[in-house]
């Protein structure tokens, strides 16, 4: 069984995102990059899959980034996935991009999935989209938001998360692309020795010239920083007479400044 | 010439470290301090991830890591609970004079099944009237024919009473002095083996330490490392690789009281302003940071020189000095930076204090320590 399972290297939840100066891009010097944590559960299920038929089901781990990604494969190598696949790109790509891209990847490892797992959104762009797209560019059905799944051996039951807590059941049929959310499991830590053998692991490094990726459709055409949020302003009303007061106050400014009645 | 970078290996398995330091031991450690609870599931954790038993080479099930990644893990471990690592570190003390003075068979027969399941060690050395003296120690090993018997009293032993393994250092002819000094591998399950209770610490709480008393235990011929009489040597190069855990293990819970303490300086108001903006506090925060940063260069050094086969007994020295020192003064300054909060309970400094005096006490006093490096200071040529 092939598993493929489709990794983000993002900048750590704690980093200060700064714009570069020209608007290009965010400054990336200072930047801790983490493995996108949705991607974690991805690796994690991939891994839980794998100890069914250890000996019979191989586990890759695809990147579409800078090369400094290849920690994010190694990791997951760590944790005990099988290969890794770099395609080498910048960051600045389309969903439909990245999608083409590991499509492309996918085919040109020669390997036929039976099941593509990915984190349900990037926590850098939070766009939800590559699986979709993926999916449809594989002609592959495609449940996201999983946060329980049973695996069978030529379909998968999802469970998938959706407003007020509710939960849909799919029965979907293999292969297929299902995107991951917290909750789903609890991924492992790399142990020692997994560190020590993710080295020996084949890492294969592509670029998108060589898989026919086409230029990115749609392109940011600036990044700045949101307005900086004004002080709060607090209405005293010390007592029960000055309250109406008060209220006027606030409506007053709600309807002038804050125009949102 | 020099780098100070680590490798990408090195790098992932400090990620991982201080992962586990920071989410399985940072929110157990005031509650096995406080019950003075030998911390298993966390220890069974830690060793589930191939952080127990660094010293053990590849061909008995270990992982030979070199000795600068060991005290890399130790560092992010004590980073975590000064306590836990303490317990974690005994078993490397322990089964160091086995990886390196070991014959193969021994090595084999109690190296591997370190590897194959959680196991605890215990090294045996102090007694009641020889600590620092450790030259004097009275422990007989007495010659019965196939075997040995093994008397006497041992003290302030790490792990006692978990213990799967000890290894003991006795002598078998006080009058021959260091050159009587021999170690032996006793298995725990052995008849004539006491414990003490359990000793109440001011730190490391959740380790267990007590008095081991071996009354005529019968110890297999097979269990001697190296041979008679070669004990004393044996330590001496097991304390070139355990100093080194030892300082870096004071680093780590130096560097936990230091972010501690910067983190509260940042936050807490007095006079309108963070304390952090007083440069009273500030002389404080840049003296710790200036010590641990001192106390990590030598403890890399002392650990590279091991991995380079030459080992230096004297950086070794220094650096466990070095260290214990800055990280009992380091806590002590970062109790002081939290004020009246850093003596209460309720914040974790106190413990880091508490914990970081034994540091300056065991696997040799920083006294001894001195004695050692100025030693070597005397006997060096010039610059």
């Amino acid at each position: 069984m092939e598993i493929f399972v489709c990794v983000k290297q993002v900048p750590d939840t704690e980093t200060k995102i700064i714009p570069k100066s020209d608007g290009s891009f965010i400054e990336e010097s200072q930047i801790k990059w983490i493995v996108n944590p949705y991607d974690e559960f991805a690796i994690e299920q991939a891994l839980l899959i794998k100890a069914l038929k250890p000996d019979t089901t191989t586990v890759t781990v695809i990147r579409v980034g800078q090369t400094r990604d290849s920690e994010a494969l190694r990791n997951a190598m760590a944790m005990g996935a099988d290969e890794a696949i770099l395609v080498e790109a910048n960051d600045n790509l389309d969903s439909l991009s990245v999608a083409q891209a590991l499509k492309a990847a996918i085919e040109k490892s020669g390997k036929k999935p039976d099941l593509i797992l990915t984190g349900k959104q990037a926590i850098d762009d939070d766009c939800l989209q590559v699986p979709q797209i993926l999916a449809e560019l594989l002609n592959m059905p495609s449940v996201s938001v999983a946060v329980a799944m049973e695996f069978q051996e030529s379909q998968i039951t999802v469970k998938r998360e959706i407003e007020g807590g509710a939960l849909e059941i799919y029965n979907c049929p293999l292969p297929a692309v299902i995107s991951c959310n917290k909750g789903l499991n609890t991924p492992r830590y790399t142990s020692l020795p997994g560190i020590l053998k993710a080295k020996k692991r084949p890492l294969t490094t592509l670029n998108l010239a060589e898989l026919g990726v086409e230029a990115p459709k749609i392109l940011y055409s600036n990044f700045k920083l949101p307005p900086e949020k004004p002080a709060g302003k607090k209405f005293m009303a010390l007592e029960d007479k000055d309250i109406t007061g008060a209220v006027q106050q606030v409506v007053q400014l709600l309807r002038t400044e804050a125009k949102v009645i | 010439m020099i780098s100070f970078e680590y490798s990408q290996d090195q790098m992932a398995i400090r990620e991982v470290a201080l992962k586990f330091a920071r989410k399985e031991m940072r929110p157990w450690t005031a509650h096995y301090d406080e019950a003075q609870e030998f911390p298993r599931p966390i220890l069974q954790k830690a060793w589930e991830q191939g952080f127990l038993n660094t010293c053990i080479p590849e061909e008995f099930g270990g992982q030979s890591l070199e000795t600068v990644t060991a005290t890399l893990i130790s560092e992010c471990l004590a980073y975590g609970c000064l306590g836990m690592n303490t317990a974690i570190m005994a078993n490397d003390l322990a089964l160091l004079p086995i990886a390196l003075g070991g014959s193969t068979e021994q090595k084999e027969k109690f190296l591997r099944p370190f590897t194959e399941s959680y196991k605890i060690a215990s090294f045996c050395l102090t007694e009641p009237d020889h600590g620092s003296n450790a030259a004097g120690i009275e422990t007989t090993l007495e010659e019965k024919g196939d075997f040995l018997e093994l008397t006497g009293n041992k003290m302030w032993i790490t792990n006692a009473g978990v213990a799967d393994l000890f290894v003991v250092y006795a002598t078998i002819n006080k009058d021959l002095g260091r050159k009587g000094i021999t170690a032996v591998v006793v298995e725990a399950d052995s008849s004539g083996i006491s414990l003490g209770a359990k000793e109440k610490k001011m730190g490391h709480r959740c380790s267990d330490t007590r008095t081991v008393t071996f009354s005529k235990v019968k110890v297999s011929k097979a269990n001697i490392l190296r041979g008679i009489g070669q004990g004393w040597n044996l330590a001496m190069e097991t304390l070139n690789h355990s100093r080194c855990l030892v300082a870096s293990s004071a680093v780590g819970g130096a560097q936990a009281a230091l972010d501690h303490a910067k983190n509260y300086a940042g936050q807490r108001l007095q006079f309108g302003r963070p304390i952090g903006e007083f440069q009273m506090i500030q002389a404080m925060l840049a003296n710790m940071a200036m010590k641990i940063e001192a106390s990590r260069l030598l403890v890399q050094k002392a650990a590279w020189l091991v991995d380079q086969k030459t080992p230096d007994p004297k950086i070794c020295s220094m650096a466990k000095a070095f260290a214990s020192d800055t990280c009992m003064e380091v806590a002590t300054d970062a109790v002081q930076i939290f004020g009246g909060l850093g003596y209460g309970q309720e914040y974790p400094v106190e413990k880091i204090m508490r914990d970081a005096k034994l540091l300056q006490i065991y696997e040799g006093t920083s006294q001894i320590q001195r004695l050692v490096i100025a030693k070597e200071v005397l006997k060096q040529s010039d610059f």
